[in-house]
This record gives structure tokens, sequence and C-alpha cells, in this order.
């Protein structure tokens, strides 16, 4: 199954290509950049249709069996990863060719993210715990330079604090990783899981899962661990921010949690109980802090905390229903959010400013934002048609089912906090008097407004994923979610 | 055992430059500790008790060899501590430009 390769090593020769000859020709970075994304997208979905018939695609690199040599893996969960990740990359890219055009050195910033690209993609096919870790390590840093891209002081202050809280996760994740492999003497995913069946359950496990919890848990910026993520993701360039609220935490964050807790290290009921503690404080924190931002990007950076904890949420109640509406809201919270963030980044490329009190009457002055901010503020809200109050009714309901009324209740009144800030949003940028809003107002490219509006279709039409005759898409994903231990039959099934 | 103590100590030294210290260099100095205890730990991991290098010939007899796994995974931990250490140096130099100090307490305009 050589497909699974070129989703990392693709884009890694695109940024070697890029940042060998990208001084010397002009827009070969955006060339080189938006093909090599366009190629991942197809190549995903052709995943996501291969992974319908066989289930499982396991590739040997170089033909070393696992557990010896490393393996990538393609199970449900991931290929519906891979699809969300390059979809979003891919538009933002689309996005970027305009909106980079006020920054100097173009190609570095086209180079870094591919490696960012190649780094999550890496992440998610990766079926070898330490081989994960380095691909963690190479998204993590190459978000770092982004976010100091613009090199403001703003921007070095945000990337200095994410690049320390950054580290110190990447080492609990390696201390985890290397601890484990001391029990187990292995460090493939699917060997560990055998391995630790047919060991006593000991002190270390335990510790091993304190120390992943941790490190993953400020990857993806819970609730205690949520410090650096507004600074970072506000003072990132707009594409770099939409990447990293719409997919870098997903990736790094909760598919790796997800896929060490479910399918490896085995989930038991205390984890799930604090995963949904977690899940709740961040939905209500995050809800709560957002309200009284008046920079747009920070208020959606709170957001995306708030949105992240229904997903936490979802995967600590741990039933069926529940593990299909925290994959469902994974994509729309990816899609919603990146749409957001372009939108901000549109509204700062116009008019020059960020901050809500000196906005205002941008409703006619730029009808496609206008429209695509409202399509997806009230999806993030969750107003009924949207992609969005899919989502939260699927995990409101799996609460109830599962007798959390406490957790169903909390959930429902986070979502009429999200639309209270979301309204507050619209008003004071869309609606109101213009007399405020800096004037000559720059008109918005054609490759954004594309990004932007196909967003705001696939936020629109999102909910048909959740017709049972479409369902295979999220169903595959939430199938080996819910598989555990049966990962590792799988895997070695699929090698024989 | 008092080598994995020690290397829990390191870390704790490491952890504790990051949490308190206000100075920039101070804190990449505390996390450099950290990556190293852990470096630190993983190679004690593949230890055995007079182990030799596992390398196999035809005229040797290898009775104990230390696992040559992990001193292979710290090869890679090292260089991406490295890369780590040069982004973040190469971040505290700009900071320094434009803030004019390396204390932390002064370098706040994000906060709104």
């Amino acid at each position: 199954m050589k497909i699974l390769l070129i989703f990392s090593v693709l884009p890694l020769c695109a940024a070697f290509l890029i940042a060998l000859l990208g001084r010397w020709f002009k827009h070969w970075g955006e060339i080189l950049a938006s093909l090599t994304t366009l190629a991942l997208l197809i190549s995903s979905l052709y995943c996501a249709k291969l992974v319908g018939i066989h289930k499982i695609l396991v590739y040997k690199v170089s033909g070393w069996m696992p557990p010896l040599g490393i393996c990538l893996v393609a199970d449900g969960l991931a290929s519906f990863m891979l699809v969300t990740v390059n979809l979003i990359v891919f538009l933002s890219l689309i996005y970027a060719i305009s909106y980079m055009n006020k920054y100097t050195d173009k190609w570095k910033f086209y180079s870094l993210f591919m490696i960012m690209l190649a780094g999550l993609n890496g992440v998610i096919i990766s079926g070898d715990l330490f081989n994960m870790y380095v691909f963690l390590e190479a998204a993590s840093i190459s978000g770092y330079c982004l976010v100091a891209f613009g090199t403001e002081a703003q921007d070095l202050e945000a990337s200095f604090k994410y690049a320390i809280m950054g580290s110190l996760a990447s080492v609990f994740i390696l201390l985890g990783i290397v601890l484990l492999y001391s029990y187990v003497s292995t460090l493939n995913m699917a060997d560990i899981s055998l391995e630790l069946l047919s060991k006593p359950r000991g002190m270390l496990v335990g510790f091993v899962s304190v120390l992943f919890l941790t490190g993953f848990c400020l990857k993806s910026a819970l609730v205690p661990f949520h410090a650096w993520l507004p600074d970072a993701h506000s003072s990132a360039p707009t594409p770099v921010s939409a990447v990293l609220s719409g997919v870098f935490i997903k990736a790094v964050g909760i598919y790796a949690l997800a896929r060490v807790f479910l399918n490896v290290i085995g989930i038991y009921r205390n984890l799930l109980f604090i995963l949904m503690v977690l899940g709740a404080a961040s939905m209500i924190i995050g809800a709560f802090l957002a309200i009284a931002q008046k920079d747009i990007k920070r208020m959606f950076a709170y957001s995306s905390i708030s949105q992240v904890g229904y997903i936490i949420l979802a995967l600590g109640i741990g039933t069926p229903l529940a593990c299909l509406g925290a994959v469902f809201h994974l994509f729309n919270h990816a899609v919603f959010k990146s749409l957001l963030f372009l939108n901000a980044g549109a509204i700062e490329y116009s008019t020059g400013t960020r901050d809500l009190s000196r906005l205002g009457g941008l409703n006619n002055k730029m009808p496609v934002t206008s429209y695509t901010s409202l399509i997806g503020s009230m999806s993030i809200s969750g107003v009924p048609p949207f992609s969005g109050f899919w989502s939260k009714l699927v995990i409101i309901l799996a609460a109830c089912q599962a007798g959390r009324f406490g957790f169903a209740f909390i959930a429902a009144v986070v979502s009429i906090i999200t639309l209270v800030y979301y309204l507050k949003f619209i008003k004071f940028t869309f609606l109101g008097s213009s007399d405020k809003t800096p004037m000559p107002i720059k008109d918005i490219h054609f490759t954004m407004k594309f990004s932007m509006i196909t967003l705001a279709i696939i936020c629109i039409i999102a909910g048909v994923l959740l017709i049972p005759s479409n369902r295979q898409f999220l169903q595959g994903a939430s199938d080996s979610l819910l598989s555990g231990r049966a990962y590792a039959d799988a895997v070695f099934g699929a090698l024989k | 055992m008092s080598a994995y103590f020690l290397c829990f100590v390191l870390f704790c030294i490491g952890l504790y430059a990051i949490l308190r210290k206000r100075n920039i260099i101070k804190i990449i100095v505390g996390l450099v500790i950290i990556e190293y205890a852990v470096n630190l730990l993983v190679i004690l991991i593949g230890y055995r008790f007079q182990g030799r290098a596992p390398i196999l010939a035809k005229d040797q007899v290898i009775l104990n060899m230390v696992d040559p796994l992990p001193q292979a995974l710290v090869m890679t931990t090292i260089i991406i501590g490295f890369s780590v250490l040069v982004v973040l140096i190469s971040l505290a130099i700009r900071i320094y430009e434009k803030y004019g100090t390396f204390d932390i307490t002064k370098i706040r305009r994000l906060r709104a």
C-alpha cells in the first residue's frame, strides 16, 4: 500500500525544492505548494475510498516486518483525519497565495508550511510510537517558526511562549514513550497493545498514562494548559492560524491522545471521567473568556478551546453515539473554525484592524466575507440547518443516553454562550454604522474568496454526512475508536 | 538505582528553572537540562549490568549485551533537542532586539 508513503514524503520533497529554488524563481513556492496540497487532497480521498473497501491499510517501510520495522497504518480514523487535514491545508494555502503578499521572503513560509503538513500527516499515519513523536516534533517546530513569521514584537513573544510550552509537552510525551518501552521492549503500537495484554497492569502503566495525558493536553490546549493558545493562534499569519486552530491541535493533540489511549494503552473508567471533566472545564472557561475579548482572532482562539472541549467530552463519554459525535464535531470544527479565521484575516486585510471597537458597518462593503462569517458563526453556535447543530445534537443526545445529564446541560448552555459571543462579533463588525472603520477598504482577492466560499458551502452541507446512507466516512472513524485493542489484531492481520 | 534518582533530580532542576526563572536565557537552559535528563534516562534504560556492545561476529560469544535501540533513539532526540534550541535562541535574540530586555515580566505586550 504505497499510497501511505506519499503523505509525508511528498510535502517533505516539496519543502526541500521550495527552499532550494524559491529564492530565485518568483511564484515557485506558490505553484509547487498548491500543486502538492492538491495532490495530497486527492490522494487522501482515494485513501479514504481504499480504507472503505479494505478496512485497514498497512505499509512496511523498506520492507522490514513489524515489530522490528516501522509501519504506516491507515484505518478508518486515520483516513478520516487525513481527509480533514489535507482539505483544510489546501484551502488555507489557496488563501495564502494573495494574503501573504504583505510579507517578505514568502518562499520560506511555503517551505515551513510543507514541513508542518508532512509532520501532521506523519503523526496521523504512523504506526510506531517513537516515529509519531518525531513527526510531532517536526510539525511543532515548524509551527513555532510559522507563529513568529511576521517577526513583530507580539509574534515573537507568542512564539516563545508556545515554543517553551510545546517543548515541555514533547518532553513529557518522550518520557512516557521511553518508560513504556522499558516495560514492553517494543515501540510498535500494535505490538505494545498485545504485550500490555499479556503483562500484569502495574503502577508504571498508570504513570505513563499521566505523562501522556499531560503532554497531549498541553498540545491540544485543554483548560489548565491553555495559556499559550490565544497568543499563538492570534499572532500567527492568518492561513497559519486557520491550520493551527483548525487541524493542528486536533492532529497532534486529540488524535494522538485518542490513538494512544483507546488503541494502545487501553482506556479505563477513571481516565474517561478525567477526560469528561477536562472537556467540560475547557468548554465553560473557554466560552466565558471568549466573551470578553476585543480582538477578533483572540476571540476565535478562545472559542477553539471551548469547542475542543466538546470533542474531549464526547470522547470521555465513550459510547458509540458519543464517538460518532466526537469525530463529526472534529470535522465540523476544523471547517468552521478555519473559515472564521480566514474571515478575520480578510477583515484585517481590508481594513487593517482586528479590533472590534474600531469596526462596524462592513455588511455592504464586504458582502462575501459578511455572508460567509454569518454562515460560520451560525454553524459554530449550533443553529439548526448548519453542520455544527447536528454534531452538538449528537453529543448532547449521547450524554443523555449515557445518563450524564449534568454534562448534557453544560453542553447545551455553552452552546448558547457561543451564540452570544458570535452575535457580538457579527454585530460589531458587519452591522451598525461604518463611521469608525478605517476608510479606504481594500478589495479581497479571488483566491481568498474561493477558500471562504468553499468552506462555507461545506459548513452548509456537512450535515448530510450523518444520513445513514452517507455515514460510512464518519462511521469508519468512530468504529476504529471503539474497536480498542482489536486495532492490534487488525494491523497484524493486514500484514499477513 | 542511584543513577535513576540523580536523573530525576536533574529533571526537577530543569523544571524549576522553567517555572521560576525570569530570564529568557535561563528558561532555555532549563529546557535543555530537562532534555538531557530524559536522554540520560533513555541510555540508562538500555543499560545492562556488565553488558557490551551488541556487535555480532563469527568468533565471538556475547553473553550480556546492552539494548542498542535506546542509543539509536537518543541520537534522534538529541537532534530534535538541538533544533528546538536553535529556534528558541534565535527567538530570544529577536526578542532582545525588540524589547531590549531578557526579563519575561517586562515582555508582555500581548496582555490586552
